[in-house]
Parts: structure tokens; C-alpha cells; sequence
């Protein structure tokens, strides 16, 4: 075997390679062309530079793709994840401002409502046995409803330093928000790797039936994962609510589960469920930021970028397919691999 | 008497409408809620969602999902906008190129998940980004259409004797529900339609043409939003980024409660023309009469219906299979 076909046989192993590469890819292409891309340099303490900002900017969209990677491989999906976001925030400047909450009640106030939420959704999915896509798309909808009738369609402004630290503070020289996304990370990959709930997510993205008859807790298992991911994307939603010091109801969080999804479907995912990539997840996820921050540097306004997103996202899906695999297959003229 | 199973979903949809009007005339009575003029004027404001909600019935009884409609939408609106205003073209000409830029959206979309068996919800998802993000690439901003022609279509009606007149947008809505009722039951397309969300397996294996049929069935969705944005133009004189947000789901909603399953296979038009007024109706009711000026309790209620309703599917098809 030459090296290029032992080159091909290790990626065809380990499927993490491929984001992982495509995001070394795009960060050097960034260092090599983007003047002022690589440099690194501490201010009062804390480190500053283009690749901190895409670990801090970036770290909503990372907690939304850990939590949806574990959806996905339960063969699922959950399209709440911006609305949750903009309920959490909403909830916590609500607690503070409204009724004089400290910091830290606000948040486990808004963290409760995103995991309600989120039990709400797995309880549509496995309890009524409705599809994910329809179940999470009323919540899409009505959860940004409910934070809009909260707070009357106005944006609730407040001044907590300590609420702010989640999204502006920073610790041991690096901003918190790369700690918050990086511990959702830890937990879930624990899970997933040392845990018996790794397992069960895998049988249960497999086959939900087959994992029934063997006597897995089907139920159970989806609710926890569903919660789960609406307790990042609550997070994920107090960090972007501390970082502009306001619960802005109509933004917070909008359009973010197309990142979302197209991180974890970068990651290697397939929406045919059982295999979760995490790391792949989280490589995608720096990867949509790249993206983001690469269009917005060239004065692109944040609302056409979803046609690039949209795009990304569909090639990448399509490559994904069995068709795009015996397609390549006859084309390279080799036997089909998949 | 017996009633057929399969007519429950469609007459609890009825029933709910009947009580909702019955409630709102009550208590909205000091208002001359019974006028003839204000039904008319629902029908009115419920031409947008309906036109879409036609396409999206015929998405739904193949078995499939579209989740582009009201960003399909809000882009024929704005193309619309950018070709009076901008192009000096006529509304004549204008208006048929987005319609066939929604159908031609459609048809890629429809295509794409004929060829690649990729599930409709992630296609058109990405879809409705895709037509999300095109709209603001050819316009920014929302714009307002300021036309002659447009001043003399808004004011255009099909008088129906007794001083009352159906506005313009509700004559489109009427039409495009009738023209869909032959499709469905008179021609072998709708048939194909209807035998495809019952099993696409079987559809194959009976030799339909299931391929072409899938395609046809979202570039008619493509089409309806298309026509849809026209109609949202007639309605507001302008060109509309905001105006599609969650229509999607209100889309949904109206076919569902419609008692059109989301399975496919089974479901009617005439059940999504219920939804869609049952929705048109919970909506003015929640902004107009109540006066509420926060759109987030319509789409808490909106939601909380179509979860209902969808409970009452379930329910009733386990019974079935009992």
C-alpha cells in the first residue's frame, strides 16, 4: 500500500480527521492571509487576540452542537435551541431586574426554565411519540413567544457585574465562556465515553426498537439527552445575554440552530443516529465561527451569510449520502466504500 | 348514525372553529362581531397563510415536510419589491417571475430529496435559509412598493351583492383552494399524491411515478409561496423580510388542525381551509380585539393547537390500529 492510499485509510478510520483537518485548514489559511491573525498579546492579565475571539464568540454555537450532537445520535433533533437561548436570558435579566434577584438565583432560574423546556420536548418525543422536527418546531415558535409576552416585545436591559462575568469576565487569562463551553464538553464526553449512557445513546441512535427489546430505558435515556441539550443552549443563552449586558428577545439565539446543526453535521454526525462525533461536533463549531468572522471581516452583513451557511450545510449533507459515495465510487473507478 | 373514522379529525376541527366564532361573538358583541363584512375581512387577512397553506397540505399528504415556506415567501415579496421599484418592470411581469422563482426553489429542493434521500426537514431547512439569505443579498431592507397598478389592484373585489364585496386577496385564496380540490381529487397526479404518503414502498411498487411525483409536489409548495408573496404585496405594499417568521409553523398548524395527518395519505383541502380561518381567527382575536401588542401569545397559542391536535391524531390512530 503507497502512502497515499494508507493516508486514506486512516481518515476512513477515524472520521474526527476530517473536521479536525478542515479546521487546521481554515485557521492556517487565516494565519497565512489574515494580517494579524496569529498574534497573541496579554492586557491587564488576560490573553487577546483573533483566535481567543473565536473560542469566546464561538462558544454559544460549541455548547448548542454538544448538546445537539448527543440529540442527533439519538436519532433526533431539536430545532429550540435559539429560542430556549432567548428564553434563558430573558428569564435571568427578568429575575434580576423585575424582581431583585442576585446573580446566581437568576441564573439557576433560567437554567431551570431551559431544562423544562427541554423535558418538555423529550416528553413530546418519547411520551407522545411525536416526530423531534415537529415538537421542537413548536417550541421554536412558541418559546420565543413566550419570552416575547414575558417581556412585552421590549429588551430588558440590567447591571450585574457578577451576572456579566459569565459572558465578559475572564479566568487564569482566558474569558469564561470558553470554560463553560469546554466543561459542557468534559460532562458530555464523559458521559458518552466512560458511562453506560454512552452505550445506550449509541443503541438507542441505532435502533430505538431493537434497544427496547433488549431492555434499555428508552424513555428515560431521551428525556435526560433532550434536557440535556436545552440546558446547554440555556447557558449557551446567559452567556450571550451577560455579553451585550441585555435579554435582547427578538436576536438572542436566532437563526443559531442552523449553526448548530451544521457544526455537528460537519463533526461527522449523521442524522441516521448512533454515532456521535464529539470532538468533531466542537471542530465544526470553530469552524462555523472562522466562517462567520471571516464574511463579517469583509463587510458582509450577518444576514447573508445564511445563504453561505445554507449552502455549506446542504454540501455537506449531500456528500454524506450513500449517493454521493457510489457517485465518487464510479467516478474514482474504484469498488463503492461507505 | 355512524360516523366514518376518518371524518372525527375534520369534524373536530369544524366544531372548534364553530365554538371559537360562537365565543367571539359573545364576547365581542358590542362590536358587531356577526357582520358579513367581518368574516369577509377574515378571509382577507387570512389569504397570505392560506395560499401557503395549500402547498404545504399537498407537501404533507406525500409524506413530506416543508419547512421553507415562509422564507420562500417573504423572497418573492422582496424580488417583487426590487423588480417594480428598482427594475421598472410592471407588476404584470414582476409578479409571475417570483412566482417561478418560488416554484423553481421548490423543484430544487423537491430534487434534491428525490436523488439524494436526504430527509425533507433537513433539506428544506436548509432551504429556508438559503431563501432567507438570498432575500437579503438582493435587498438589505425591507421595501415599500408604490405603484399605480398596485393601488388599483388592492382596490379591486368581486362584488357579491347586498354592498358587500370579497377583496381582491381573498378571491386569490378562494381560487388557488379550488384549484387545488380538482388536483387532489380529479386528476392522477393528485391520486399519486395521496398513495405516496400512504406508502411510498407500495406507490413504487404499483409502477407510480413516485420520482417526479415528489418534485412536482414541492415545486407546487415553491409555486403557492411564491404566489403567496404576491398576495402578501397586494396586502401591505411592500416587500417584506419580517413578514415570514414562523409562518412555517402557522403553515403546519392550519394543516394539521385541517385533519390532514403528518404521517401522509390522509387529509383533505377543505380541512386545511378550517385551519387556516381558525388560526386567522385566534390571531386577529389575540391582536385586534384583545388588543394584546405582543405577537409572542398568537404563536404560544398557535403552538399550544397544533400540539393538541396532533395528540387527537395520535390517539385516534392507535385506536385504529387496536
Amino acid at each position: 500500500m503507497n502512502w497515499t492510499g494508507r493516508v486514506a485509510d486512516t481518515f476512513r478510520r477515524h472520521p474526527t480527521l476530517w473536521p479536525l483537518s478542515a479546521m487546521v485548514a481554515i485557521l492556517l489559511w487565516n494565519v497565512l492571509f489574515t494580517p494579524g491573525f496569529a498574534t497573541l498579546e496579554v492586557r491587564g492579565g488576560r490573553l487577546y487576540g483573533a483566535l481567543v475571539d473565536i473560542l469566546q464568540n464561538g462558544a454559544p454555537v460549541m455548547l448548542l452542537a454538544v448538546g445537539m450532537t448527543l440529540v442527533i445520535a439519538l436519532a433526533g433533533i431539536d430545532l429550540s435551541v435559539g429560542s430556549v437561548m432567548a428564553l434563558a436570558g430573558t428569564v435571568a435579566a427578568l429575575a434580576m431586574t423585575g424582581h431583585g434577584q442576585p446573580a446566581w438565583a437568576a441564573v439557576a432560574a433560567a437554567l431551570g426554565a431551559a431544562m423544562a423546556v427541554g423535558a418538555f420536548n423529550g416528553a413530546m418525543v418519547t411520551g407522545v411519540g411525536l416526530q423531534p422536527i415537529v415538537a421542537t418546531l413548536v417550541v421554536l415558535v412558541a418559546g420565543r413567544g413566550i419570552a416575547q409576552a414575558l417581556t412585552n416585545d421590549q429588551k430588558v436591559r440590567f447591571e450585574a457585574p457578577a451576572f456579566e462575568f459569565l459572558g465578559n469576565g475572564s479566568l487564569l487569562g482566558l474569558p469564561v465562556p470558553i470554560f463553560i463551553a469546554a466543561g459542557a464538553a468534559l460532562v458530555a464526553a464523559v458521559a458518552l465515553r466512560k458511562t453506560v449512557l454512552g452505550l445506550y445513546i449509541e443503541a438507542i441512535g441505532g435502533s430505538a426498537r431493537a434497544a427496547r427489546l433488549a431492555g434499555l430505558p428508552v424513555h428515560s435515556v431521551r428525556m435526560l439527552v433532550y434536557t440535556f441539550c436545552a440546558m446547554c443552549a440555556g447557558l449557551a443563552g446567559l452567556i450571550a445575554t451577560a455579553k451585550i449586558k441585555q435579554a435582547d428577545v427578538a436576536n438572542c439565539g436566532l437563526y443559531l440552530e442552523l449553526d448548530a446543526i451544521l457544526a455537528v453535521v460537519i463533526g461527522g454526525t449523521s442524522f441516521a443516529g448512533g454515532r456521535p462525533y464529539l470532538a468533531g461536533a466542537l471542530s465544526g463549531a470553530v469552524i462555523m465561527r472562522t466562517l462567520t468572522m471571516m464574511l463579517l471581516m469583509h463587510n458582509i452583513p450577518t444576514e447573508q451569510t445564511l445563504i453561505v451557511k445554507a449552502v455549506v450545510a446542504m454540501a455537506v449533507c449531500l456528500v454524506q449520502t450513500a449517493a454521493a459515495a457510489r457517485a465518487a465510487g464510479r467516478l474514482l473507478g474504484r469498488e463503492r466504500y461507505a | 348514525m355512524k360516523i366514518p373514522r376518518k371524518h372525527i379529525p375534520l369534524l373536530a376541527s369544524a366544531a372548534v372553529y364553530a365554538a371559537l366564532y360562537a365565543a367571539a361573538s359573545v364576547r365581542y358583541a358590542d362590536q358587531n362581531f356577526l357582520a358579513p363584512q367581518v368574516f369577509l375581512n377574515f378571509l382577507r387577512g387570512s389569504a397570505v397563510l392560506g395560499v401557503i397553506a395549500v402547498g404545504e397540505t399537498l407537501v404533507i399528504l406525500s409524506g413530506g415536510i416543508d419547512l421553507a415556506v415562509g422564507a420562500v415567501m417573504s423572497l418573492s415579496s422582496i424580488v417583487i419589491g426590487v423588480l417594480v421599484m428598482e427594475c421598472g418592470w410592471p407588476p404584470a411581469l414582476a409578479i409571475p417571475a417570483a412566482v417561478a422563482l418560488g416554484g423553481a426553489l421548490g423543484l430544487g429542493m423537491g430534487a434534491i430529496i428525490h436523488f439524494s434521500d436526504l430527509k425533507p426537514f433537513i433539506v428544506t431547512l436548509a432551504g429556508m435559509f438559503f431563501a432567507r439569505g438570498l432575500g437579503f443579498i438582493i435587498h438589505l431592507e425591507s421595501i415599500s412598493i408604490e405603484h399605480p397598478a398596485y393601488a388599483r389592484i388592492t382596490g379591486l373585489g368581486l362584488p357579491l351583492g347586498g354592498g358587500y364585496t370579497l377583496p381582491m386577496t381573498a378571491v386569490i385564496f378562494l381560487a388557488v383552494v379550488l384549484i387545488g380540490l380538482y388536483v387532489l381529487r380529479y386528476t392522477s397526479f393528485g391520486r399519486n399524491v395521496y398513495a405516496l404518503g400512504g406508502n411510498e414502498e407500495a406507490a413504487v411498487l404499483m409502477g407510480l411515478p413516485v420520482g417526479r411525483t415528489k418534485m412536482a409536489v414541492y415545486a407546487l409548495g415553491g409555486l403557492c409561496s411564491g404566489l403567496a408573496g404576491a398576495v402578501l404585496t397586494f396586502d401591505q405594499s411592500s416587500g417584506n423580510h419580517g413578514a415570514g417568521v414562523g409562518m412555517e409553523l402557522d403553515a403546519i398548524a392550519a394543516v394539521v388542525v385541517g385533519g390532514t395527518l403528518l404521517v401522509g395519505g390522509v387529509g383533505s383541502l377543505f380541512g386545511t381551509c378550517i385551519g387556516v380561518l381558525t388560526i386567522g381567527l385566534i390571531r386577529e382575536c389575540i391582536t385586534n380585539y384583545e388588543g394584546t401588542l405582543s405577537s409572542g401569545l398568537v404563536s404560544v397559542v398557535i403552538g399550544g393547537l397544533l400540539l393538541a391536535f396532533v395528540l387527537l391524531q395520535r390517539l385516534l390512530v392507535r385506536r385504529a390500529r387496536e
